[in-house]
């Protein structure tokens, strides 16, 4: 097991190399050019040069990817090209926000979507499990900023139960936290619950037809024992890779999201950083969330292990 | 009255209760405290449905109808509270069922499987639930009961599974176990020891068995009556030695007729020299590379050499792992040989590419086990049967019109090219897919399992659809079988084979009739039923003329 995880954190390494080498060459063969952005719309091309030469943009190519590789691997992200700051004070900046939406937003909808994707399995066909269809075809195809706006003018506007926008770090208070995200972490958890009661009512389902299930309940065990034990545990393979997947999603990036609640995140460092063609910053970006990806594959592929013993790696 | 166990009175299973769509239609049936009962018929007669709904499992579509009754000791079970039947379950009644390899929680370790009856139904401690369920373990004689009872299910082996879930079955002590075609799934050797386990634990606990099968062999090893049904309806019940020599109705006399004789078939005079199919020294090993660390080798198939003649039928019989099916698929070249040679059409095929090997494809031919699984459900039988001519450059109408020669060939009507394989039962599938087989004009037909998956009397109809198509075609067939009743009937020439060797090759009325290797012995003396001459209704020591009368 040991042996397994040191072996896919080594082959993570050439992942995450051509994950850079592609960042890097895609912003580079996008038309677009920093320098002019920087510069406005009333520099002269003598200016223009001067910031280019500044930021090292006239080197070739490769002199150009070795060096931000090399400052890299010393940890240095370099510096943005928008605000001058070093980028990896940036993305420490925005971290909190986004985790923070990442965490509740999955454990609510874990929260809520097993039981439901369970009971709507164990009661298949009944009203029960239409409702629960229901609500999952409602959460994929309401689009997210528009359930934002509804509980901002529900929750917000009409009720005042909580703030309009805005973010509090935990260290500030709990109360205070949990007031200011509790919004977003709704908005978003509509999707999710939809998601992961999905997949949980699918495969549940599949599960309850086994032989094992049928042995179980010629067994004399309780319903809650067949569901919980027998079932669930069969099925947490896929639930797992979805929630996986689906933290990695929110932390790369909820750009809406956080636009519509003034979340100062991941997703809008991203995007302003895009605008304003900020190299340094997006490739950090884009960087973190592959290495972000790779490592919840990793934690989902020992999860596997764990739950399912006759899955082995070697 | 009141002595009876189990008492199933007019019981009436429908779909969707609706009285017009009944699968059980009145199934009677008593069974007395210590009595084995066996419920016998093939599949549609409902056997497994009666024996869910006495366990109250049936699937939500099926439900008992109105004035139907099953009493356990006098206590109605249909209409029982579901906290009821949980309690009776496990502790008055229990089943074991067919497929031990899907019968347990993959995720979860046996012995906690079995201890969990405990926790449920009874006020033992946690030492004292361990204890236990190590005692049962060892009851069911399973080895090293300390590291199982902490090993997963797919660690074990198909008949170590089986005895965990009867030690699950049988630790509360039930008055009455349910056994469903609990040794289908198994090999022969550890069918017979399954049985003997069955009947020991009977002994010991005093309890009754109600016995589902469908294989009259094991009817004769294990009942004390048997009752017959067929699509849902009782054809008699008798005490099981009346059964056998004197079936009461057409049915019962067709289904023991239809049993495979364990007695080979009269030697035929050679017709023909023609070599169809002949392999040296094949071998398959598995495994033995990786990157850095080697794999463990597994030599599936070693040293196998075979010659098969034109018209002629070699059985190939083992048991699960012994390498038969490897050796087919070599020879199908649907995997590739380690080493050895394979000759077909009077060219080695082993070492040919696939480009190569295309043309060779069309002298030999394979009927697999499954036909639900092996024709593809979204294509007509026509269709199915013409891809392999079509991609020899057959013209469509000349491929369609051969393809409704052969359907009739096989004993289907020619308009069923249009129909899909799911509008067939799985007799008829098995001659569509010897249709197919057939299209390609072969020298060599192999049918791996061919008939494994039929009932007896479908079975029946099909090895002698194969004598018929072999003596009219002159086909040679390679006959992959478990079943040793199966081989005798219709092989000519049979191989043993044991953990991928060749153990015994040779005439049928050799291998069979007078095995020399101590496992050939083993297997045939596993057989179960091989004392009864089922088509004769007799034992087979009746059937010799009684000498000085």
């Amino acid at each position: 097991m040991i042996g397994y995880i040191f072996q896919r954190i080594l082959a993570a390494v050439p992942v995450m190399g051509f994950v850079a080498l592609f960042v890097f060459l895609l912003l580079r063969l996008t038309p677009g050019d920093p320098a002019a952005i920087i510069a406005g719309d009333t520099a002269t091309p003598a200016q223009l040069e001067a910031i280019r030469d500044s930021l090292g943009l006239n080197d070739p190519m490769l002199v150009q990817f070795f060096t931000w590789i090399g400052r890299l691997l010393q940890g240095d992200f370099g510096t943005s090209i928008l605000s001058g700051k070093p980028v990896i004070e940036l993305i420490e900046a925005r971290m909190e926000p986004t985790i923070s939406l990442a965490l509740t937003t999955i454990t609510l909808s874990v929260v809520i979507a097993v039981p439901l994707g369970v009971i709507a399995a164990w009661k298949h066909g009944t009203l029960i499990d239409r409702f629960v269809m229901l609500l999952s075809v409602l959460g994929f195809s309401i689009p997210v900023f528009v359930i934002g706006y509804l509980m901002i003018s529900l929750f917000s506007m009409e009720l005042k139960w909580f703030p309009v926008q805005g973010f509090r770090p935990i260290g500030d208070g709990v109360g205070d936290f949990l007031e200011r995200i509790a919004l977003p972490t709704f908005t978003l958890t509509l999707l999710y619950i939809a998601l992961i009661a999905r997949i949980t009512r699918t495969s549940m389902l599949e599960i309850l037809g086994d032989d094992y299930i049928r042995t179980a309940r010629a067994k004399g065990l309780p319903e809650s024992r067949v569901l919980m034990r027998h079932a669930l545990r069969n099925c947490s393979v896929p639930i797992i890779t979805v929630i996986g997947i689906g933290f990695a999603l929110i932390i790369s990036g909820v750009v809406v999201t956080e636009s519509v609640f003034n979340l100062p995140g991941l997703g809008r460092l991203t995007v302003d950083a895009v605008l304003a063609r900020d190299y340094p910053v997006i490739q950090a970006v884009i960087l973190l969330a592959s290495l972000i990806y790779v490592v919840i594959n990793l934690l989902i592929d020992i999860a596997y292990v764990l739950l399912d013993p006759r899955i082995r790696y070697s | 009255m009141s002595d009876s166990l189990l008492e199933i009175s007019n019981l009436r299973i429908a779909l969707n209760g609706d009285s017009d769509k009944q699968v059980v239609k009145g199934l009677n049936l008593k069974i007395q405290p210590g009595q084995t009962m066996c419920l016998v018929g093939e599949s549609g007669s409902g056997k497994s449905l009666s024996a869910l709904a006495t366990m109250g499992l049936l699937p939500k579509v099926l439900s008992p109808l109105e004035g139907s009754s099953i009493r356990l000791k006098g206590e109605e079970l249909l209409g029982a509270s579901p906290g009821r039947m949980r309690n009776l379950r496990a502790t008055a009644m229990s089943m074991i069922f067919q497929e031990p390899m899907t019968a347990l929680n993959p995720v979860a370790r046996v012995g906690q499987q079995i201890e969990e009856v405990l926790e449920f139904h009874s006020d033992l401690g946690q030492s004292e639930r361990r204890r236990k369920t190590l005692e049962m373990m060892d009851a069911v004689h399973l080895p090293d009961i300390e590291k199982l009872y902490r090993s997963f299910p797919h660690q074990l082996s198909g008949g170590q599974r089986q005895r965990i879930m009867i030690a699950m079955a049988l630790i509360m002590r039930p008055q009455l176990l349910i056994a469903d075609e609990p040794t289908t799934a198994l090999d022969v050797t550890t069918q017979a020891q399954i049985l003997t386990l069955i009947r020991e634990l009977r002994e010991q606990q005093g309890s009754a068995v109600l016995f589902i099968t469908h294989d009259m062999g094991v009817v004769s090893e294990i009942a004390d009556d048997v009752t017959v049904l067929k699509l849902g309806e009782v054809m008699e019940t008798q005490n099981v030695d009346n059964l056998l020599r004197h079936p009461q109705t057409d049915y019962t006399r067709d289904l023991l007729r239809s049993v495979p004789s364990q007695v080979p078939r009269p030697p035929r005079s050679d017709r023909s020299e023609k070599i169809v199919l002949k392999t040296d020294d094949l071998c398959k090993t598995y495994g033995g590379t990786g990157l850095i660390f080697k794999s463990r080798e597994v030599k599936a198939a070693q040293d196998v050499s075979l010659k098969l003649m034109q018209g002629r039928t070699l059985g190939i019989v083992g048991e699960s792992g012994s390498g038969k099916s490897t050796v087919a698929r070599c020879i199908m070249r649907l995997i590739d040989p380690t080493s050895g040679s394979i000759t077909v059409g009077g060219q080695d095929i082993a070492t040919l590419s696939q480009k190569e090997l295309k043309p060779q494809r069309k002298n030999i031919q394979i009927v697999f086990q499954d036909p639900m699984r092996s024709l593809n459900p979204r294509i007509e039988v026509g269709q199915s049967i013409i891809e392999g001519p079509l991609n020899f450059g057959v013209s469509q109408e000349a491929a369609m019109a051969r393809a409704r020669e052969l359907l009739e060939l096989v004993g289907l009507p020619a308009s069923a090219v249009d129909r899909f394989p799911h509008q067939f039962s799985g007799g008829q599938r098995q001659r569509i897919a010897i249709a197919r087989a057939l299209a390609m004009d072969p020298d060599v037909l192999v049918a791996d399992e061919a008939v494994s998956a039929l009932d007896v009397s479908v079975q029946a109809q099909v090895l002698d659809l194969l004598a018929e198509l072999q003596e009219r075609l002159g086909l040679g067939i390679l006959f992959i079988t478990h079943d040793l009743g199966v081989a005798a009937q219709i092989c000519d020439e049979v191989m043993v084979m044991q953990f991928g060797r060749v153990v015994e090759y040779g005439p049928a009325a050799q291998v069979l009739g007078q095995p020399q290797q101590d496992y050939t012995k083993a297997l045939i003396a596993a057989a179960p039923g091989r004392h009864w001459d089922f088509a004769n209704f007799r034992p087979f020591a009746e059937s010799a003329p009684a000498a000085g009368g």
